[in-house]
Order: structure tokens, then C-alpha cells, then sequence
């Protein structure tokens, strides 16, 4: 492992400080990364139904040391529909909406990509034709507009914005 | 029904049927699915929280689903933790806050958790080794459901979720094993690496860390996206005979190397749990498994499955308060336990309690 002293994080400049393999269709395949990318590498699946991992190789590779993350200008970015930045995401893991798969899509792709090894769905589409995500997520925003224009009193806005989400929905046949 | 007509049953999935069902307890797979007009559980207000609750309790009396709704909201913390034992809810639903429920179907088959991460988390569960049989049914719940719901779904990226490590199909497939042979003989560990390597996820029944209570022990994918339903259906029904076989070797040669040994261990197991005065869960987890796997193994005949497989859920705490009908400390638990468990195994009888 004495070569691997100098190397670099795969995903970024800094020192690659763990070194990985994995096994990936029956082939080893190794990665070398910063302690972030590492955890986001090995992360684990979501706690759910069911107790932790009873191997979680990512635990014991964070209790190391949390060493703080330089902030990039990725983490500013907010999500126009439910106000979430990306540096809330990275810290809880959890997306805000759906329209942030589009948002954050650049940040998102190879995080998807390390955690699942694909980056398109293959598999069950909804019977009823799937709306683009802008489209569906435009009566989040404009629910969030009225609920701001009921509080400020603003009658005259509220009115316009609820029957905006009346017509969105009559569209959708509901 | 409500909650403490529950406590008079138990969920078909203990009734130790269907293939396998000596070593797979049971199979499960779950379905995250979200709302496309609301933000995801973790952003949404209490007002959005109670429309979506609304939209899918709608949903499901429109898709005529003959499901009974506990508004996880409104019961009380031991209430919560029943459910939670029962495998109908998660530890997360359980502690949230805001509106939030779950709808259960005939027999405990059907769990469909409301405002859990995701808007939906639909679960599945049957006895023994079932996966096609599951993902039939759920398939089919789903695209009931989905007639009178928006999913959350781009062509690219799939069905969208909270979290990225659910995202594309929004599947969990899970088998629930009782590996006691490869635990005693200290297997485990190598099987975890084996299945870790092929990107499956081993978890323990209500385990905390690493411990795996009564040796049951969950196999499940972690990959969600680029994968079909049948395909990640397939990687577990490829690999978990497997795990069956190295089980069925570990038994044999438990048997054919340490017989007296192991009858004497499955007896005594026995023996303290038919006449105990007090113990506790872990102990009880503990005997039932040598218990489980003697009846397996014809040490123990006077004994059905199913018993046992009940008790693993009915020693625990909230199960125990429910039938008491109130709360008890740890202590008083211990001596209600021990009781309980002398009334269901007393002479040796499938005892049905009332
Ligand atoms: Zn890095
Ligand atoms: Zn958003």
C-alpha cells in the first residue's frame, strides 16, 4: 500500500487517505478516496423497516475522525420548490422533493452512480403516462405561494394561485 | 379490527408454510413510492403531512383494499412499539411526528406505512421462501394504489425518493433466515463478507448493532437503480439457497459430530423456557432459536412451528403490556414473560391462548 501514499481522491484534489475494493461482477476493482467520498462510497442504504447493517464497513471506516468538510459551491444551491440547499442534503441525506433529482442532478449523477453502479431506471413505469418532474412539481411551488399569500392577507394573489392549482389538477383529471 | 383485537392474532407469516420454511421464516419486499405534488415526508409541513395522509387513505378506499388504518399519530407509545414487533411499522414511523399511519391487510400480508421517509413504503410478507408469489401481490397493490395517485417518477431516474440509495425501483427485497447452525459454528462472519461482495445487506431481527436476536437473520439487495424488480428478485432467489444449503450442512454435521451434545442443549433450552419463573428477552431469543432449530432437527416432536415462531414476537416488551393491559418495568416483564411462556408450552401442547 506504500504507492498509494501520494495518490489522490478519485472524486476530488485531496489525499486519497482509503483505499477500497470492492468486488463488481466478480471482478476486484479498487478506489482511492478522501474520508467524504469514502462515506459516500460505502454509505449505507437507508435505516427503514429494519436495524443497521450487521457488516457496516462504513461505520467503522467514519469513526475514525470526522474531519471537517470543506464547503464547496455546490452547497449553496437551493431548490426554488422546497427551499432545501444541497449542504442540508449532504448532512441529513435526505432530498427535500423530487424535483431536486433535477436541481442537484449534476451533484446527484455520480453519487448515484457510486451508490447503485447505474444511472438509469430499468424496470416498472407507473401505467399513467409520467408527467415531467417540472411539471409535477409545480403545484408544490404553487402551494407553497399560496400558503405565503394567505399569511401576508395578500386575497387577491391567493385567489389567482388556487385556481392556477385547480386548473393544473383538472388537467390531471382529478 | 383494532389494535388489541391484533394481540389475538398473528400475522400469517409465522405460521412456518410455505417452501423452505424451516430455515426462511419469511419474504418480504417493500415498495417506496411518493406523491409528485407534495415534498418528500422530511420537508413537508403538518398541513401538507395531513393532505397526503388524506390523498392515499382516499386512494385506498377508492382501490377497495381491504385494509384497516391505525393513525400512528394518535396511539399511544406503547401502542406504537407493539406494532413496531409485529414488523408492521418501522422504528422510524414509530418516533416520527405529524400525521402519519399504517394500513394493514388480512392476515399482517399487507403493511403500507404512510409518511414514513418516503410519502408510501408498501410491504409484502409471506411465509417461507415466496418471493414471485410476493412480488405478484405487491405489484399488483401497487398499481391499484397508483390509479388514484401521482407517483413521484422521472423516465430517467425512475421512482424518486427521499433518499438516493432507494431511488429507480424503490425496492427492498428481503428473505428472513434462522441460521442457528452457521451462527453456533461461528459462520457467519464469512457468509456477511460473501453476500457483502455481491452488494446484498445482511441485518438481524431487531438487532442493535451486531447483534442478531434468536439467529434470524435478514439478506436483502442494496441496489435500487438499473436493475428491473425481477432482476433484483432474481439476485436473491439465486443466492439464498445457498445460504440454505451451507445451513443444512452446518446442521447435518452438528448432528452427526456433537448429537448428544446438541440434544442435550435443544432439551435444557426447553426445559428452562417450559419452567422458568422469570427471564429475559435476550435469554428467551436465545432458547427459543435452540428450540426452533430442535424441532427442525426432530429433537423436540411434541412442538408446531408455528408456537414457536409466535413466541419470538410475543415475548417482547410491548406484546407482553398489551395482554397485561398495562405497563410493567422491566422486572414485572420478566415474570410475565416466564408465565406467558409456561401457559403456551405447558405439556408440550400447541396451546392456544384466549
Ligand atoms: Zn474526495
Ligand atoms: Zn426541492
Amino acid at each position: 500500500m506504500g504507492s498509494n501514499k501520494k495518490m489522490k481522491c478519485q472524486k476530488c484534489s485531496k489525499p486519497a487517505t482509503f483505499h477500497i475494493t470492492d468486488i463488481e461482477r466478480g471482478k476486484p476493482r479498487e478506489y482511492h478516496f478522501c474520508e467524504e467520498h469514502a462515506h459516500q462510497h460505502l454509505r449505507p442504504p437507508e435505516g427503514g423497516q429494519d436495524a443497521p447493517p450487521i457488516s457496516d464497513l462504513a461505520k467503522k471506516l467514519i469513526v475514525g475522525g470526522a474531519a471537517a468538510r470543506e464547503p464547496t459551491s455546490a452547497d449553496k444551491q437551493v431548490c426554488p420548490i422546497c427551499q432545501i440547499s444541497f449542504l442540508e442534503f449532504r448532512n441529513s441525506g435526505r432530498l427535500g422533493c423530487p424535483y431536486d433529482y433535477e436541481i442537484f442532478r449534476d451533484e446527484l449523477m455520480p453519487l448515484l452512480e457510486n451508490i447503485h453502479d447505474e444511472t438509469r431506471h430499468s424496470g416498472k413505469v407507473p401505467r399513467r403516462a409520467p408527467r415531467n418532474t417540472r411539471q409535477q412539481t409545480t403545484l408544490i411551488q404553487l402551494r407553497n405561494d399560496l400558503k405565503r399569500a394567505v399569511a401576508a392577507e395578500d386575497y387577491e394573489t391567493a385567489a389567482r394561485v388556487r385556481d392556477m392549482i385547480r386548473s393544473i389538477e383538472q388537467e390531471q383529471g382529478r | 379490527m383494532n389494535l388489541d383485537e391484533l394481540t389475538r392474532s398473528s400475522g400469517e407469516w409465522l405460521r412456518g408454510t410455505g417452501p423452505e420454511s424451516d430455515i426462511v421464516m419469511c419474504s418480504r419486499i417493500r415498495l417506496a413510492r411518493n406523491l409528485a405534488e407534495f415534498p418528500f415526508t422530511n420537508r413537508a409541513s403538518r398541513t401538507e403531512k395531513s393532505e397526503i395522509e388524506s390523498s392515499i387513505r382516499s386512494a385506498m378506499q377508492r382501490a377497495n383494499l381491504e385494509l384497516v388504518y391505525f393513525d400512528v399519530n394518535a396511539l399511544p407509545p406503547l401502542d406504537r412499539q407493539f406494532l413496531v414487533e409485529r414488523q408492521l411499522i418501522s422504528r422510524e414511523l414509530a418516533a416520527g411526528e405529524g400525521p402519519r399511519g399504517v394500513a394493514v391487510g388480512p392476515l399482517e400480508n399487507i403493511a403500507i406505512m404512510v409518511n414514513e421517509e418516503d410519502h408510501l413504503r408498501i410491504q409484502v410478507m409471506l411465509s417461507g421462501m415466496a418471493l414471485h408469489d410476493v412480488w405478484e401481490r405487491i405489484n399488483r397493490l401497487d398499481d391499484q394504489l397508483e390509479e388514484h395517485l401521482a407517483y413521484a417518477f422521472s423516465t430517467q431516474l425512475g421512482y424518486l425518493t427521499a433518499c438516493p440509495t432507494n431511488v429507480g425501483t424503490g425496492i427492498r427485497v428481503g428473505v428472513m433466515l434462522h441460521l442457528p447452525a452457521l451462527a453456533q459454528t461461528k459462520q457467519m462472519e464469512k457468509v456477511f463478507r460473501a453476500l457483502q461482495k455481491i452488494n446484498l445487506a445482511v441485518r438481524g431481527l431487531y438487532g442493535e448493532g451486531t447483534q442478531a436476536f434468536g439467529d434470524f437473520y435478514q439478506i436483502s439487495n442494496q441496489q435500487t437503480l438499473g436493475k428491473s424488480e425481477p432482476e433484483l428478485i432474481r439476485i436473491l432467489t439465486d443466492v439464498v439457497p445457498q445460504v440454505i444449503q451451507y445451513e443444512r450442512t452446518a446442521r447435518q454435521a452438528l448432528m452427526n459430530e456433537k448429537r448428544q451434545h446438541l440434544h442435550d442443549q435443544v432439551s435444557r433450552a426447553y426445559g428452562v423456557l417450559k419452567t422458568a419463573h422469570t427471564i429475559s428477552s435476550e435469554e428467551t431469543m436465545l432458547l427459543l432459536s435452540s428450540v426452533r432449530l430442535g424441532i427442525n432437527l426432530g429433537l423436540i416432536d411434541d412442538l408446531e412451528i408455528a408456537t414457536i415462531n409466535e413466541l419470538f414476537i410475543q415475548t417482547q416488551p410491548a406484546y407482553l403490556q398489551k395482554i397485561q393491559g398495562s405497563e410493567l418495568g422491566v422486572e414485572e416483564r420478566n415474570v410475565a414473560r416466564a408465565s406467558y411462556l409456561r401457559s403456551r408450552l405447558s405439556n408440550g401442547r400447541h396451546v392456544e391462548p384466549d
